[in-house]
């Protein structure tokens, strides 16, 4: 991307220090975790791009019942790469990867993040871990048996199981050592007077987020190496043949799993907290209900897993304590929207690009959110579970929830990391689009589900054929919405109008305070906090 | 050698270095956690073929591995002191014993290892599938756990030989030993799963 | 930042605790020796996470951390802990 030229105080942006390197070797070699942020954006936009023609191929396929594209096989290889490349290489990194580096040590006051060359190794082996998931595309062909990789399928498939678990293994660890940086910088390198009260909330959804990647992941690292022991020596530990129990792959898979969706969603909620204040012009009511409920979420999050098994065989007693603990963990989600609309009413709003998406992400999140209610309720799974309704409940509440909150993000954020405008007339025509196509795409799910129709099926009965139909369209706008929004950005990004307006939205943070790009070293002086964040006089 | 007495200077945070790795020591709790958890899952499922299963393991071996990873915890442990105490020839000889205790650890291993591979034992033998499915989730669990745990060991050694040299080097003084009490920590972490290894393989007899 | 101050211990404290889990190791073994049916179990987990209490309370410096470090520890073992006692919820009472 191209630099912005030094403006009247003379000072370097990140973007024009090279580091004494010159080209690719600008980026791939720089321990800045603002370069590292973008790295992660453009690696990240380039996967998404697969993923979703992945997806659109599905949908395509589902137009009709029957073949249309691809029989079963190479459909269920499609829905379990494009359910790995969203899951691990998309929402998982999300927010933190590319906002959490490249925000997180300005929000705090501090000129990097703790471990800057753990940084750029973390990326590296988000790299690796791509490759080794195409690596699985080719010979016997990407595994079919879903992202979730379940056994005993999962030992007996013949398609290349262990790349994409090695891939998966492998972007775990980057996933950990990112949680481990942002710990230990959010412990060590607050700014003088910042207390923990005094942080704002992108930087405490990134601490929540953290734990559970530190704390959740070393789960699916052991649960993928005990697959890998089952295709390669026989071990026996989820062959019921040997005295293995298939449902013990689902539990340890799910430990990490569950926990996972909080670390896509908990960063999600932080970004929406930073730009409703700003946009509304007020601060953020219950400051300190939303850091708490950011952690009961982080916390009862890690202990109901088992409503992904409610039909899989286990005890009574294991089903009404996952389901009671499910709707547990609602609240604490629930009250961060109230403080969102709290905070937006009777505040002065104004109705910018990024508040858009902020405001329909919450729209989309209370759906997503409701159905999980519905889904977590045991006699109503019983009939929705492994149907479209799944599918439908968790793109509301995943691909609405961190989607929207990136889209969000990238527009809040966007002058201050390119010293770029965007055209936000293009870009309220994206979102326009891609919020019709979204609902149209997923929500006749719902009622398809209700119907009946199973997921992750090639085919369906003709009765099912209406809804399929106009899914699949919402599919196409949603896609055109999404080219929109992508070429606005990227073009906006190399050409847009150059602008070293520190503060274009009227925030209160401290990246705010920060010039247009931020220079390499964020502060000239390390400031020091005196006051509250989010205050608007 | 000697700059100055401070735990660190302007540009080094030794404490953000100690938080790292108890942060990293967190993840691989749970690593060997979730090998814990199907152990006590599959445990529970056959209880008599365990116990039946832990007495072809030799205890004495099982007990003497188990002291030596004790006193290379104490050793290594110690040489934190030494460091302190400016005494570098006893912080290299600290580390030294305790590479050496790790080392006779991997080769009792081996040694009880390929006893059980004569006897026809190994994850997925023809031998366990005759004996049953509580030998084989048995046996598998040994295997593999204690597998995964000389794999530490051997990152461990790594770790140590990396010290002793920049020990050597004084890269590693009493003013800047924070990677010498990481290793250590390390060391102690491999230390603490063989301590619940121990009597879950060779004490349920 | 000023951190609390390097606390070096003595090797007269490592070797004492030393002795002390080899007295908690010889108490493990010898303890099969008994007919404990199903506190055999629970008697070796005492025995072995009082043996790990002191390794991270001693070997491994907690005892004289920065309180915050025993907090994380001691979180990190509940959490472990609730996992394995909800996944008994469901082996438990099939």
């Amino acid at each position: 991307m191209s630099s912005n030229t030094t403006d009247n105080t003379g000072y370097k942006s990140y973007l024009e220090e090279d580091g004494g390197r010159k080209g690719i070797f600008k980026w791939i070699l720089s321990t800045d975790h603002k370069r590292i942020g973008l790295l992660y954006l453009y690696a990240m936009m380039l996967w998404f791009c697969v993923g979703v023609v992945l997806g659109l191929l599905m949908k395509l396929e589902l137009i009709a019942p029957g073949k249309t594209l691809m029989e079963a096989q190479a459909y269920n290889a499609t829905f379990t790469v494009h359910g790995v490349i969203m899951i691990f290489l998309i929402v998982i990194p999300g927010l933190p990867a590319v906002f959490g580096n490249f925000m997180l040590p300005i929000q705090i006051g501090a000129k990097d993040v703790a471990f800057p060359r753990l940084n750029l190794f973390s990326w590296y082996i988000y790299i690796l871990g791509g490759i080794l998931v195409i690596i699985s595309l080719f010979g016997n062909g990407p595994p079919d048996t879903g992202w979730t990789f379940y056994a005993p399928y999962s030992f007996k498939t013949g398609t290349n199981m262990l790349p994409a678990a090695l891939g998966a293994f492998v972007l775990g660890f980057s996933s950990i050592l990112t949680g481990l940086n942002f710990i230990v910088t959010i412990h060590r390198m607050r700014a003088p007077g910042m207390t923990w009260f005094k942080m704002p909330l992108f930087p405490w959804t990134l601490y929540g987020t953290a734990w559970i990647q530190l704390l959740a992941t070393p789960i699916i690292g052991i649960t993928l190496l005990m697959v890998a022991g089952e295709r390669i020596l026989g071990i026996g530990f989820f062959d019921p043949a040997k005295g293995g129990d298939p449902l013990l792959y689902q539990h340890l898979f799910w430990i990490y799993s569950h926990p996972a969706v909080y670390i896509m969603i908990l960063p999600a909620m932080g970004a929406i907290s930073e730009i409703i204040p700003t946009f509304a012009k007020k601060t953020i009511f219950g400051y300190k209900a939303i850091v708490f409920s950011t952690l009961a979420i982080a916390f009862v999050g890690y202990f109901v897993w088992g409503h992904h098994m409610y039909t899989s065989g286990m005890s009574g007693a294991a089903l009404w304590a996952f389901s009671l603990l499910t709707f547990i963990v609602a609240i604490p989600s629930a009250i961060k929207v109230f403080n969102w609309i709290s905070t937006m009413h009777q505040g002065s709003i104004s109705t910018e690009i990024p508040f858009l998406w902020a405001a329909s992400f919450i729209f989309i999140f209370m759906i997503g959110g409701l159905t999980g209610l519905v889904l977590g309720s045991l006699a109503i799974d019983v009939h929705v579970h492994d149907t479209a309704f799944v599918v439908a409940h968790f793109h509301f509440i995943v691909f609405g929830g961190v989607g929207f909150a990136f889209f969000g993000a990238i527009h809040y954020w966007f002058s201050k990391i390119f010293g770029r405008k965007y055209d936000p007339s293009w870009a309220k025509t994206g979102w326009i689009i891609f919020f019709i196509g979204f609902v149209t795409l997923y929500g006749p799910m719902f009622y398809l589900g209700i119907k009946g129709m199973p997921r992750r099926y090639f085919d369906y009965l003709e009765e099912f054929h209406g809804p399929n139909i106009i899914s699949t369209l919402g599919a196409m706008v949603m896609v055109a919405g999404f080219l929109i929004i992508l070429v606005n950005l990227i073009k906006s990004a190399r050409h847009g109008e150059k602008t070293t307006e520190m503060n274009p939205w009227g925030g209160t943070n401290l990246e705010w305070q920060v010039p247009t790009p931020p220079p390499l070293e964020n502060f000239d002086e390390i400031p020091v906090i005196d006051k509250a964040t989010y205050k608007y006089d | 050698m000697s700059e100055s007495i401070a735990h660190h200077d302007e540009h080094r945070d030794d404490e953000a270095s100690k938080l790292g790795i108890w942060l990293f020591i967190f993840t691989e709790l749970l690593f060997f956690g979730g090998l814990f958890i199907t152990y006590a899952v599959y445990r529970h499922a056959h209880p008599q073929a365990f116990h039946m299963a832990a007495q072809q393991l030799d205890v004495a071996v099982g007990t003497i591995n188990t002291v030596i990873l004790l006193i290379s915890s104490m050793t290594i442990a110690m040489a934190t002191t030494s460091i302190q105490k400016k005494d570098k020839r006893t912080t290299l000889i600290l580390i030294g014993i305790t590479l050496v205790l790790a080392l006779v650890f991997l080769v009792n291993k081996y040694f009880e290892w390929s006893a059980k591979i004569d006897h026809g034992i190994w994850p997925g033998s023809p031998l366990l599938e005759e004996l049953g499915k509580g030998d084989t989730l048995f046996f598998g669990l040994y295997f593999f756990m204690t597998g995964l745990h000389a794999l530490h060991i051997i990152i461990g050694m790594i770790l140590i030989i990396v010290i002793f040299v920049r020990v050597r080097k004084d890269k590693i003084n009493f003013g800047n030993f924070q990677l010498l009490e990481n290793g250590g920590l390390y060391w102690h972490l491999v230390d603490l799963i063989w301590i619940f290894l121990f009597p879950l393989f060779y004490l349920i007899t | 930042m000023s951190d609390t101050t390097h606390h070096i211990v003595p090797y007269r404290t490592y070797a004492l605790i030393l002795l002390l889990l080899l007295v908690l190791t010889s108490t493990s073994v010898a303890v099969t020796q008994i007919e404990l049916t199903r506190w055999a179990t629970i008697v070796a987990l005492l025995l072995a996470s009082t043996k790990s209490a002191i390794v991270l309370a001693i070997f491994m410096h907690l005892k004289f951390d920065q309180t915050v470090y025993k907090v994380m520890a001691i979180f990190v073992v509940l959490v472990i802990t609730a996992v394995i006692i909800l996944t008994f919820l469901d082996y438990g009472f099939r």
